[in-house]
């Protein structure tokens, strides 16, 4: 036991949770300093006043205590991305192209957690379940979510990439987006073939739609009230746990050792004698397990899937990638994060920054524009490094 | 150009003289068909398929008269996806078949009214059971007529409504499609004419995550959120609103009016202040006529009708009849499309089950019906049975 215990390696385990916190409390007062400094400016012109007609707080006040909901709704959906990302990020280590299934991975993902526990919900078992056996559902479905999304993973990999390997790199970018388009009719055709709707609910049960209240704060006339719902902690644990997983098996173990060198130099890798075929299914396997509980979470957390539902958070995912620094995971992570904050922050204020001119329907420009930014001035992304492209 | 490329083409060319020979042969014989064109796919097929199965039904009742002058008829119908392209690239075939005389259709403003510009461009009549954006008749086509109320009544209705509840503030959210940020217009209007306090007016094309939408919402605290759009944004909306602590009112439009609703949002439509929504059609049980529909399309399809299917149902049979006065006029023969459009407008008094219709001079009928109700259960199967708490009988504004 004891020697056991002396293998792990606990620094590998300690810096990713170091990583990720810093990041969150980083993003988040990086955020926060934005948003109140435009509060403090804005708070004597039409747009402070307006806001105190209608809520009768000064914009200052609205800002501050709107703050904690808001980075806890931004760290959710954030993880959200993390998780996908690493999806985008690790095939590009190892294959230096973009997987743009990936999206619909984590939909199959998605789609196999809900149907079992429609299933399940429809036999009755749901509904009596006591709690501790509402978690040991969640996680079979987020199990077996993870398990047909990763093998899906491997699949395509199998099929779509394997052959088009060593040809141009266009070659296979054109597949993946094919089997993206692929894999979204085929989820269309099964569902409505079996139950007949594309949109499948997310049944409820257990606890995890009910919120842990931390208090309520008096803003003007109204109450705030500040809480965290069960299923965003779920979110924000399972993601932590997955991301630590990854990171020990890819920092810390020999198969991550593998992968790194496959990544680095595939030829000479194979010249030390290891598969890299099997590497890259094993990468492949990875990501789609990652996603494939990603997608599990998020119809947890929004309750409703429908085939094309891998599309949004899929092109963020990657933008978050990008934004970290694609083929560095450590880079997914913080892109992941950082997007999210920056969506949910941009949602939560524009609209009364601005009057109501541009609400939370504009968010989506946030993202993408610093997808442009980052391309333009620091196309390596946050954490990549510059490296001369590989022959 | 290859050799093969070439036969690849003349058989194309072939092949499509040879349909159009079919073609002109069908329109020969006596045979007439009525497109229907709804959403038959997607997330709003719940809805759609059940508007073609209220034509559908329509048309084996009321089709003796035509069959018994020697004529034959036929539905066709068409699946738009609640897509305004694929609505259009649909309106285009019909348009092109001779034997189709009218449309029943379209349950989206947003997919009717650039299909109904095919329509108008060549003749064919388009009888709307749903549409109730202004423009659809605004635009004074003649060809263009629905049987349901307007957006900017409709709008006016929930606004009118949230005042005799007592509302003070309100939150509108829509969907930026015209149907829905046009209700959402005229409810902002009128609720800040009845002294309400608007505290944002917000478009969105989110379906699943309303976390950075909500943070103003929750934080106004405000009487009333307004939605206006789709059951399947709507319902999501308002859940995770209450799941973050919002209590007061929810209010919605006829587009909310789908057992789906219940499906997605459970028991948070229940809680609190409740769920409203306004519509142009209440449940088919509310109308003096439709009792009969309602067993025979049970029977037919082992299923209750979802809204706007016994609207479909008198849509069809108002095309039916036009077609039928237009056949007379022109001695039993197939009328063209040109007659049969204004036998549409010439129609008075026709009694359909949802009410009777005379149409004015731009397609809207002379007194709509406008319904407020009342979410009443959490089962989606029960969703028939909500309660009507408001009816209004309201004429078009001109």
């Amino acid at each position: 036991m004891i020697r056991f215990l002396k293998r792990i390696n606990v620094y590998e385990l300690v810096r990713p949770v170091g990583q990720m916190m810093a990041f969150s409390l980083g993003s988040a007062a990086f955020m926060s300093a934005i948003a109140i400094s435009l509060a403090l400016a804005l708070d004597d012109t039409a747009v402070g006043v307006s806001l105190m007609d209608k809520y009768n707080v000064s914009l200052f006040t609205y800002t501050m205590l709107n703050l904690p909901q808001v980075i806890i709704d931004g760290l959710t959906i954030g993880f959200v991305y993390a998780a996908i990302a690493l999806g985008y990020t690790m095939v590009y280590g190892v294959l230096e192209f973009i997987n743009f299934a990936h999206s619909e991975i984590f939909a199959v993902g998605a789609f196999v957690g809900v149907e079992l526990l429609i299933a399940l919900d429809g036999m009755g078992i749901l509904a009596g379940a006591s709690l501790g056996m509402a978690y040991a559902y969640l996680i079979l479905a987020i199990l077996l979510g993870m398990i047909a999304a990763g093998g899906l993973a491997v699949a395509v990999e199998r099929v779509a990439y394997r052959p088009l390997r060593g040809m141009s790199r266009l070659v296979p970018l054109i597949s993946a987006i094919g089997v993206s388009f692929l894999l979204q009719d085929i989820i269309r055709l099964v569902e409505s073939l079996t139950s007949g709707q594309f949109n499948r609910i997310m049944p409820t049960f257990g606890n995890f739609d009910s919120r842990i209240i931390f208090g309520k704060i008096a803003m003007g006339s109204s109450n705030l009230t500040l809480g965290i719902s069960v299923k965003s902690i779920i979110v924000i644990v399972s993601a932590v746990l997955m991301l630590v997983g990854l990171n020990y098996l890819v920092n810390a173990t020999r198969v991550g050792k593998a992968m790194r060198a496959v990544a680095q130099d595939r030829p000479t890798a194979s010249l030390m004698g290891i598969n890299v075929n099997r590497i890259i299914s094993l990468t492949f396997l990875v990501g789609g397990l990652l996603g494939g509980a990603a997608g599990v979470l998020y119809a947890l957390k929004f309750t409703r899937i429908d085939p094309f539902v891998g599309f949004f958070p899929g092109l963020k995912a990657f933008t978050a990638a990008v934004l970290g620094g694609i083929g560095n995971m450590t880079g997914a992570v913080l892109g992941g994060i950082v997007l999210g904050m920056l969506e949910t922050f941009a949602g939560s204020y524009m609209g009364v920054f601005t009057m109501g001119a541009a609400g939370s329907e504009y968010k989506d420009i946030f993202a993408f524009s610093i997808l442009i930014l980052v391309l333009i001035f620091r196309p390596q992304g946050l954490m990549g490094k510059n490296v001369v492209q590989k022959a | 150009m290859s050799t093969r490329r070439f036969s690849v083409f003349s058989m194309m060319v072939a092949a499509s003289i040879s349909l159009a020979l079919c073609g002109s042969v069908g329109a020969a014989d006596k045979s007439i068909k009525i497109a229907t064109q709804s959403p038959l796919s997607g997330d709003q097929s719940v809805i759609g398929v059940d508007i073609k199965r209220g034509a559908e039904l329509a048309l084996e009742q009321l089709g003796g008269p035509l069959v018994d002058m020697g004529l034959k008829i036929e539905l066709a119908p068409f699946d738009d996806q609640a897509n305004p392209d694929a609505g259009v690239a649909n309106a285009k075939r019909i348009v092109s078949d001779p034997a189709i005389l009218a449309v029943v259709g379209h349950y989206n403003s947003g997919v009717q009214i650039p299909s109904s510009e095919v329509y108008h461009t060549s003749g064919l009549v388009n009888v709307s059971p749903a549409n109730t954006n202004p423009k659809v008749t605004t635009r004074g086509y003649l060809e263009v007529n629905r049987i349901v109320g307007r957006d900017d009544v409709q709008g006016v209705v929930g606004a009118d409504f949230a005042a005799s509840k007592g509302v003070k503030s309100v939150f509108v959210v829509h969907d930026k499609t015209a149907y829905g940020q046009g209700i959402a217009e005229f409810f902002k209007q009128k609720a800040t004419e009845n002294g309400m306090k608007v505290l944002g007016f917000e478009g969105t094309e989110e379906k699943a995550n309303f976390d950075a939408l909500l943070s103003p919402v929750v934080a106004g605290n405000p009487d009333l959120v307004y939605f206006g759009g789709m059951a399947f944004q709507a319902a999501v909306l308002f859940k995770q609103a209450r799941e973050r602590g919002y209590e007061g009112i929810f209010l919605s439009d006829d587009g909310f009016d789908s057992s789906d609703a219940a499906k997605i949002g459970g028991d948070t439509l229940i809680s609190g202040g409740g769920t409203f929504y306004s519509t142009v059609s209440g449940p088919a049980s509310v109308y003096a006529g439709t009792a009969k529909f309602i067993k025979d399309f049970e029977a037919k399809y082992n299923a209750t009708p979802q809204p706007f299917a016994a609207q479909a149902y008198d849509s069809m049979a108002i095309s039916l009849k036009a077609i039928e006065d237009a056949a007379k006029a022109a001695n039993n023969a197939v009328p063209t499309r040109a007659a049969v459009a204004k036998a549409v407008r010439d129609l008075k008094e026709f009694k359909g089950i949802t009410g009777t219709f005379t149409f004015n001079k731009i397609g809207d009928p002379e007194k709509a019906l406008y319904f407020v109700i009342q979410v009443v259960s959490k089962d989606p199967a029960k969703w028939s049975e909500n309660k009507v708490v408001q009816t209004l009988e309201i004429a078009p504004p001109q």
